[in-house]
């Protein structure tokens, strides 16, 4: 295998490059599997014994949720690599991701909502996850905020790296701090270790929409940086010529 | 070859480092007092608007102090770096032959004695007001001197990134308070405990597990956005 494409990747020529030829399947599949997805969770999928139909709000909440973590991971290395290799390119993956995850968090915890005023009786409960995911939120406005506070895009970008690695290392402490305070929520519904406690017939739409909702996120990332790519590289020649060809 | 330039060692370098922010400090006695009325404002509003009940207030003392505590802190937070990135100082410290590092130890540590100290000092005053138990006083004490070192480190931090903008005051409470959760958490977990007559040990145990970590980790980050904003 020929690793010159995976270095190619970091320079934001290449990656506009690639990425425009990427850009469609991950559109395409995306959009295929949340389709699947939530027409088999929605309506073929069977009931939930105790909690009825409104368990199927479950095909919602935890794609997004598990998103909402992972993209503050997948931010959390883009800053060590822009502070380590200096790549402009995890620069510009942390300002793009930024909004998605912060989005993906309230997503997350408005399903929630939805779901606990039938199940636990009320929208709200200062519960160890829900807060835990109300502080991720307060985060990613943080990232957000610090950025655009900056005018200088180098400085926002480095500024910003310093503050997703302060926050990794905390978002443990504040798990496990708000775990011991108080919880009701249920555990982790996957588990890469053990086998779901759920039957295959609900399990399986769940794990379509996560990887749709993956694809998805990444289709809506990959336009975005190829936006703020255009706009950070617009003195180069390759841009001008992209744009006036 | 001479050596025209007389080498200041590490210890030397602290102190001076020490002396001049007392100095600073003690030119700018103003900063330094606004925080504290403001924490014992806090306190006071707090009867006023939700209920003067000694029974509620006794219970809601905790959380308050240490609210008000954080919310005072984050005010002193734009002391810490502003007038020394405004007269060039910090791009000296950062030309220094000595680690930023310590330097931003030593000025956190000093930040920390005109800050969190006299508030730990008023802090039983108030708590009293608000009706806590003479008996629980010293296990609010123990906490607030194990916890404020980290709100101070933490938001050093938040400071040093956000020196170099004109407006940055509520960016840093922005920044800085999801941050500071864990040890509102656990310090108000120990005085609760030491009110329902349990050990206050393990509490006690992890905020100083957070203390350590924050004294050995956070200067990393801020003397690396101190690098930073003196670039800018």
């Amino acid at each position: 295998m020929k690793w010159t494409f995976f270095h190619k990747l970091g320079s934001p020529k290449w990656f506009f490059d690639i990425s425009g030829k990427l850009l469609p399947w991950f559109v395409v599949t995306g959009i295929l599997l949340l389709v699947i997805g939530s027409i088999w969770g929605l309506v073929f999928a069977p009931k939930d014994y105790q909690q009825g139909d409104s368990f199927r709000i479950i095909y919602l909440h935890v794609p997004t949720a598990i998103l909402a973590q992972s993209c503050y991971m997948m931010m959390a290395v883009s800053a060590l690599v822009s502070l380590v290799w200096k790549m402009k390119l995890a620069d510009i993956f942390i300002t793009s991701a930024a909004p998605l995850g912060a989005l993906f968090t309230f997503l997350a915890l408005f399903t929630g909502a939805v779901w606990g005023k039938p199940t636990w009786g009320t929208w709200w409960v200062w519960d160890a996850r829900l807060t835990a995911m109300l502080v991720l939120l307060f985060l990613y406005f943080g990232v957000i905020s610090l950025q655009s506070a900056i005018d200088d895009i180098q400085l926002a970008s480095k500024a910003t790296s310093i503050l997703v690695l302060v926050g990794v290392v905390n978002i443990p402490i504040i798990k496990y701090s708000v775990e011991w305070w108080n919880t009701l929520h249920q555990p982790a519904t996957f588990k890469l270790t053990e086998k779901p406690a759920m039957v295959p017939e609900m399990w399986m739409p769940l794990l379509v929409m996560v990887i749709g909702i993956y694809c998805f996120f990444t289709a809506v990332v990959i336009l975005r940086m190829r936006n703020e790519i255009l706009m950070r590289e617009r003195k180069t020649k390759w841009v001008q010529a992209f744009i006036f060809k | 070859m001479s050596q025209s330039v007389e080498y200041i060692g590490l210890g030397k370098v602290l102190k001076e480092v020490c002396l001049r922010e007392y100095l600073c400090a003690f030119r700018h006695r103003q900063a330094f007092i606004n925080p504290l009325v403001f924490f014992a404002i806090i306190i006071a509003l707090f009867p006023l608007g939700v209920s003067p009940d000694p029974k509620f207030l006794s219970m809601a003392s905790v959380g308050v102090v240490w609210v008000g505590a954080l919310l005072s802190t984050m005010l002193s937070l734009d002391n810490l770096f502003m007038k020394d990135y405004e007269d060039g100082s910090l791009e000296q410290f950062v030309l220094s032959a000595q680690p930023l590092y310590l330097i931003m130890l030593a000025k956190s540590f000093v930040h920390w004695t005109l800050t969190g100290l006299p508030l730990i000092i008023i802090s039983p005053l108030l708590a009293m007001m608000l009706y806590l138990d003479f008996e629980h006083l010293p296990a609010l004490m123990l906490t607030l001197i194990m916890g404020t070192p980290v709100i101070n480190l933490i938001g050093g931090i938040g400071a040093a990134l956000t020196v170099s903008l004109r407006s940055s005051g509520v960016l840093v409470s922005l920044l800085v308070l999801p941050l500071t959760i864990p040890v509102l958490i656990f310090a108000t977990g120990a005085v609760q405990a030491s009110i329902d007559g349990a050990s206050i040990n393990g509490y006690i145990a992890i905020l100083g597990m957070l203390l350590m970590l924050s004294i050995t980790l956070a200067p990393f980050a801020t003397s690396a956005a101190i690098k930073l904003s003196v670039s800018n």
